[in-house]
């Protein structure tokens, strides 16, 4: 696969140490990801992928360490502020609001690019309204005949099945219009169709509307299949980092994968 | 035929009034409105000014505690400060009814924001305590700074006027409450279907989430706040000058918890709601009255145990409420209308 030219660094993790109590979480783990790629981060339970993650979004506060998104420290700011600077992510367990509707939900996701405020917003008439049903139709063509979501767009969330919450879940970081959409295991919970499905609107999400991808994936078919980098994790470190076919390879990783011998190959698609 | 609620698109479906059928009945219970203090009686009437200014206060506490999800044990205060405000404007600087109400809003707004602070940290039963501070600090000074409450002697205020015209009876001033319970109740309707409502409803459901999304939890909770404690304080100020006089006495704890009791009894999160808890809250003990009264005529040896039976059956209301539709008198109303859009169809 040829790459574009300009290889951009949009993301880059600079020697992140975080722990918990005594429990070193993440040792020193630095990476960079590029811009309009799919960045996929693996390893086994309790690497701290999901920490890594939780510090870009700032849920977690490093011991040390710097993330510089687009030329800004970001480790500076509060949770609400990355939003803004075109930040989205989805979660291991799905981070909902689970007693609204789908649409709702997805409205929300939108809510850093509107501009109604409480008096316009209380007297709904003019800009309000515009705005209101311009997002209304955006939302429906772009996102909720894209993520293929017309069926429940008025079920109200909780009453849905993990793998539609996930889908859910995906629209409404969408709706954010994000740079980079930070994805927590989007596929977990899912039968094959579904998990193709998913893997098919991740790639359509970064080709054609041009937005970075991490990935945090178990099912080592759809990170192979589709990531154009994968980093490996394991106990906090860094073992790992290439291009799928490389990081298949990589002794290391195999390794990190072998207390569960069996597993390997399929585990990594080997 | 219509045996569904179909919609042509999804733009009819972000309509307020979603269907012709909605309208109407709304225009009808309009005309009620109108038509009613032509029909009833200066009793009566006193009863309707007096669910109004409920129902003002009742959607207030209901965007701060059933949309937002911040209990608040502050209402009856940030009342007494939008009354005070107006009663303290209008009697000693000269300032118009109208000005006064509208300014009563913002004090009680601010006075909102400030009690709203410990929001940030803490949430619940302990938000519950910090809102009660409230009570202690306004209470107190409306008690205390006698220089401009007059204490407990209370301030005589005079019924608003235009031009010669003066509000002082209880069908007149019907208007005036009938015209900013509409206005009121509209701008909670809207604002909750727009940016801010969703944001506040967000915060309710998942604060990590809302975050993500880019909502600043400490602004929106005090502009929650705010724009609670300004229903409360322009609820406050209507009523007092209803009464034509406010003392401490008008405020007290109690009054919070009926305010809650409302909310929980109509619905949490849900404007119609509130209108049906005031309703609630202010007609039943009336019902309960004029029912013990008849009592009393036919056995008036039961007299002595009438009182204390009507606060229990009262009582006993709002629990069954609470157990048999913990959503509310809003749930029931949603379940009667479904029932009747789609009848005589309803499969
Ligand atoms: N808030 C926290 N407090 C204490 N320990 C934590 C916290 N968050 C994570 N940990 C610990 O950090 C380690 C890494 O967790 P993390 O969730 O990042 O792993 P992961 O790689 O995402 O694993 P999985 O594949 O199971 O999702 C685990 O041992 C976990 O118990
Ligand atoms: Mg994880």
């Amino acid at each position: 696969m040829t790459q574009p030219v300009a290889e951009e660094i949009q993301l880059q993790v600079e020697e992140i140490h975080l722990s918990f109590g005594g429990l070193k979480v993440l040792a020193g783990v630095s990476t960079s990801v590029k811009k309009g790629e799919i960045f996929s981060i693996i390893g086994p339970n309790g690497a701290g992928k999901t920490s890594l993650l939780n510090c870009i979004n700032r849920f977690y506060t490093p011991d040390r360490g710097k993330i510089i998104f687009e030329g800004q420290n970001i480790l500076k700011l509060k949770p609400h502020q990355l939003a803004a600077l075109g930040i989205a992510r989805t979660f291991q367990n799905v981070e909902l609001f689970k007693h609204m509707t789908v649409v709702d939900n997805i409205k929300l996701g939108h809510h850093v690019h509107l501009r109604s405020g409480f008096l316009s917003g209380g007297i709904y008439y003019g800009k309000t309204r515009r705005e209101e049903m311009a997002l209304r139709k955006e939302i429906e063509e772009r996102i909720v005949d894209f993520l293929e979501i017309e069926q429940i767009r008025k079920s109200v969330v909780h009453t849905l099945p993990f793998g539609l919450q996930k889908r859910v879940e995906l629209a409404r970081a969408l709706a954010m219009k994000p740079k980079i959409l930070l994805l927590d295991e989007p596929a977990t919970g899912m039968n094959l169709e579904e998990t193709e499905d998913i893997a098919r609107f991740i790639l359509d999400i970064n080709e054609e509307w041009g937005v970075t991808i991490i990935l945090i994936e178990h099912d080592m078919g759809v990170v192979m299949d589709i990531s154009d980098r994968v980093c490996v994790l394991d106990f906090g470190v860094k073992i790992a980092e290439g291009e799928p076919a490389e990081v298949r390879q990589n002794e290391q990783v195999i390794k990190a994968y072998l207390g569960q011998v069996d597993l390997t190959y399929s585990r990594l698609g080997a | 035929m219509r045996c569904g609620d179909f919609k042509e698109n999804y733009i009819d479906d972000e309509e307020i009034f979603p269907s012709p059928f909605t309208k109407f009945w709304l225009a009808l219970f309009l005309i009620f409105l109108i038509a009613f203090p032509f029909m009833a009686n200066a009793h009566l009437l006193y009863i309707a000014n007096m669910i109004g200014f409920a129902v003002i206060g009742a959607v207030g506490l209901n965007l701060l505690t059933g949309f937002t999800g911040q209990i608040s044990l502050g209402h009856a205060a940030f009342i007494g400060v939008g009354a005070y405000t107006s009663a303290i404007l209008v009697t000693r600087y000269g300032i118009s009814f109208w000005l006064s109400i509208p300014l009563s809003g913002l004090v009680s707004a601010l006075a909102g924001m400030v009690i709203g602070i410990p929001s940030l940290r803490v949430k619940g039963l302990y938000l519950c305590i910090a809102t009660l501070a409230a009570q202690f600090i306004f209470g107190f000074t409306f008690v205390h700074w006698e220089s401009m409450t007059k204490g407990i002697t209370g301030i005589h205020i005079p019924p608003p006027a235009v031009g010669s015209f003066q509000f002082d009876t209880e069908k007149s001033f019907y208007w005036i409450t009938l015209l900013f319970v509409i206005l009121g109740v509209g701008y909670a309707r809207n604002l909750v279907r727009s940016k801010m409502g969703r944001a506040f409803v967000a915060i309710r459901d998942r604060d990590l989430a809302a975050e993500i999304m880019g909502i600043n939890l400490f602004r929106y909770k005090l502009s929650a706040f705010a724009i609670s404690s300004f229903y409360a304080g322009v609820a406050g100020a209507l009523w007092v000058s209803f009464l034509k006089v406010v003392t401490p006495e008008h405020f007290p704890f109690i009054l919070c918890i009926q305010y809650l009791a409302m909310v929980i009894v109509g619905g949490l999160g849900s404007v119609i709601g509130s209108i049906f808890g005031a309703v609630f809250m202010t007609l039943i003990p009336e019902i309960l009255n004029v029912l013990s009264d008849m009592v009393k005529s036919y056995a008036p040896g039961m007299a002595k145990m009438i009182i204390p039976f009507k606060q229990v059956v009262f009582g006993s209301m709002i629990v069954g409420f609470l157990i048999f539709e913990p959503r509310g008198l809003a749930e029931i109303w949603s379940r009667i209308k479904k029932f009747f859009t789609l009848w005589p169809f309803s499969y």
